[in-house]
């Protein structure tokens, strides 16, 4: 499957491992649930590590891990749930965490823009026919008013 | 006023070719239903019931004759020949084709207007006073404040899918004319005890089904944090407001369910760890008031003698002045009020020919600004006495000098069931009845002061909550009823109305509210307005009056 990262239409190498999956080695992510009941024992994992976080998952619990996370993906359940927009924010301002912020799950093209200002860098689109309309959008408006991440 | 740099242009520009492109994919069935009602709703076009309905922003009610004369190209191009202006100071046209709405944003953004985030679950257009920068009470002009709110607010990236629509008011004057304890977030330019201007911040009050007057969680915040403050509490609404029922997802009810000590505490947690490094700077404040610095006023206009005369030579003139002008913070001029009120309009409405004559007005009389104001009518800031009396011959002329602002016939109405899919009932024939019943002006003008707001459905876009009359309306098995509330306000001893009892049949509404008024008339004390009556006998003598018959 193909993603956008870092404005590139690129294969994603990762595996995203369901909780009752053995966790093979190589580049995974886990759920919160998963990863905080397991993190320990995985410090000797063959490979990179990441978690996917729900909209009403509290980022501050990650705020040990972030030097361990190679990726954390925020799934929208809905996309006019914006919960994820104050969670990215978080991540990279609060917690300072510098690996792969993806957004996954059910969210508009259209959003792109204002989750690449809030520190998303890679975007999985609903639909694998999005990945072009997504990338042109990112670049959508020329300027802007706030600040917003570093 | 504020005019726009390449930044400004640029965005509204974009945000159009953005909108047009959605509205293309739509069309072509590229784009679902459910989520291009998101995207449109964020610019401003609702389905109503016979067309969809566009919302045009005018940031804080303040604009120019060459954006009314726009207005007008609008009403005749693309609508029926009229607008709707609302209480919260923005403009509406009820019937433009869905396919046309990215030409009529086109046209907008020649003119520095757009229509970004007038509806949707996002930050909604900032209000303020319609006398900022006039008033004799003023403590400070909230419009440069309001116009770095609408800045930040514009298009943000973390806050554009809130729970609920969120709106903010600033008042900078004594007293309160922009309702700013029934908005989600009121601010208040005051000053502490070392003279130094600050905001005292409200937060949770709203409208709508659960009315609750907003409460102080900040009693004084120094200017510079103003939008790192917002910035809290808008994290906090977007991270804790609920999401699993529209009905309790405002910020309201959160601060209600989580209590107000824990609610400021959340917020002032998450200030404290971001507002060092993001203070508002004080050049740009200033270069943001140089905006809106005073026009070039007639240093000879106090010597004016004519308008003296005028007053007392006609009786109707004098009766207007009354009305429906404002003291004015320069010697020699006043703030007048353009009445959308005569007894024969649909209330906040205007057609074409009186925008572009009201264009031109401005443009010769007040510095050719205009301003939007919470109760549906227009003001001209800033007319010289010595005009007073050519303004009010020629908005006489176009019907636009009804001498009743702020009298029982300047009636706050939404559009009801006439236009609005929410609505239960109708709310514009009946408004008309009430006027009719009430023709009498001079009976108007000796029960003086009093507010009635009129809504068609419990969302309240009339605020009928805060009416000193509010009148529901509200549907039973397919008939129209109507509960009328007194003794409500949205002034600085804001309050919700009291249930008067049952409500009303459709053809009883006039006569319940002629009822009440009789029962004002007689059981008032001297110079006592009915807001202090109420608040001195209760309901229960119009209580008594009105069901006499039951």
């Amino acid at each position: 499957m193909q993603i956008i990262k870092d404005k590139n239409i690129v294969d994603d190498t990762w595996q995203h491992i369901n909780d009752d999956e053995i966790i093979p080695a190589g580049e995974v992510t886990l759920s919160l649930a998963r990863w905080q009941q397991e993190k320990h024992a995985l410090i000797h994992h063959a490979g990179q590590l990441g978690v996917r976080l729900a909209p009403a998952d509290d980022v501050a619990v990650l705020a040990g891990d972030v030097k361990r996370l190679a990726l954390i993906e925020l799934e929208f359940a809905d996309f006019a749930d914006g919960r994820a927009f104050s969670q990215a924010w978080l991540l990279r301002e609060r917690l300072d965490y510098s690996g792969e912020l993806r957004a996954t799950g059910c969210y508009m093209p259209d959003q792109a823009f204002y989750l690449a200002r809030v520190g998303v860098n890679s975007f999985q689109p609903e639909k694998f026919a999005d990945l072009p309309v997504m990338l042109a959008k990112l670049n959508e408006f020329s300027v802007h008013y706030q600040r917003s991440v570093h | 006023m504020y005019q726009y740099n390449e930044i400004d242009q640029t965005l509204v520009d974009e945000r159009v070719a953005q909108f047009r492109w959605q509205t293309e994919q739509f069309l072509a069935g590229e784009l679902s239903e459910d989520r291009y009602r998101h995207l449109r709703l964020r610019n401003g076009i609702y389905i109503q019931t016979h067309a969809p309905m566009l919302r045009i922003a005018i940031p804080y009610g303040v604009f120019n004759s060459k954006q009314i004369r726009m207005l007008a190209h609008i009403a005749r191009t693309y609508d029926k020949g009229y607008c709707h202006f609302t209480t919260r100071q923005n403009v509406q046209f009820n019937w433009p084709k869905l396919e046309q709405t990215p030409d009529i944003l086109a046209d907008l953004a020649t003119v520095q207007m757009h229509a970004i985030q007038t509806s949707g679950n996002c930050v909604r257009n900032t209000t303020s006073d319609h006398l900022a920068g006039v008033c004799v009470d003023e403590i400070e002009d909230p419009r440069p404040y309001c116009e770095i709110i609408r800045q930040w607010t514009t298009l943000h990236p973390e806050f554009d899918y809130l729970p609920r629509k969120f709106k903010i008011a600033v008042s900078g004057a004594v007293n309160d004319r922009a309702a700013t304890q029934l908005h989600d977030i009121g601010l208040h330019l005051v000053k502490n005890d070392a003279g130094v201007l600050g905001f005292q911040v409200l937060v949770g009050g709203g409208l709508g089904r659960t009315p609750i007057i907003g409460k102080v969680i900040r009693p004084y915040l120094e200017q510079q944090h103003l939008l790192s403050y917002l910035e809290a509490i808008l994290r906090v609404y977007n991270l804790f407001g609920r999401r699993d029922n529209k009905y309790k997802a405002r910020i309201k009810i959160l601060l209600k369910e989580t209590g107000i000590e824990k609610f400021t505490a959340m917020v002032e947690q998450e200030w404290q760890l971001i507002k060092d490094g993001r203070e508002l700077a004080a050049e740009r404040v200033e270069e943001m008031k140089a905006h809106f610095a005073p026009p070039a006023y007639i240093p000879e206009a106090v010597a004016d003698k004519s308008f003296t005369q005028y007053s007392a030579d006609d009786k109707a003139f004098a009766t207007w002045v009354k009305y429906n002008t404002a003291a004015h913070k320069v010697a020699g001029y006043n703030a007048v009020f353009l009445s959308l009120k005569a007894p024969d309009v649909p209330p906040g409405d205007m057609t074409d020919a009186q925008l572009d004559a009201v264009a031109d007005l401005a443009d010769r009389y007040s510095f050719g600004e205009v301003r939007t104001t919470h109760r549906q009518n227009l003001v001209f800031a800033d007319v010289n006495q010595a005009d007073l009396y050519a303004v009010w011959q020629q908005l006489d002329a176009l019907n636009l000098a009804t001498p009743n602002i702020g009298t029982v016939t300047d009636i706050i109405c939404c559009p009801g069931l006439d236009f609005c899919s929410l609505a239960n009932a109708s709310s514009i024939d009946v408004t008309k009845e009430i006027n009719d019943a009430l023709d009498d002006m001079d009976y108007v003008h000796d029960i003086g002061e009093l507010k009635i707001n009129f809504s068609g459905c419990m969302n309240g876009c009339a605020h009928q909550s805060v009416g000193h009359i509010g009148i529901l309306g509200v549907d039973k098995k397919g008939v129209e009823w109507y509960q009328i509330t007194l003794g409500g306000s949205s002034d600085n001893e804001a309050a919700i109305g009291e249930r008067l009892g049952p409500a009303v049949a459709k053809d009883e509404v006039t006569k319940a509210i002629t009822t009440i008024l009789a029962v004002y008339v007689e059981q008032r004390l001297e110079e006592e307005s009915f807001l202090d009556m109420v608040k001195r006998v209760g309901i229960t003598p119009f209580k008594e009056q009105v069901y006499a018959d039951n």
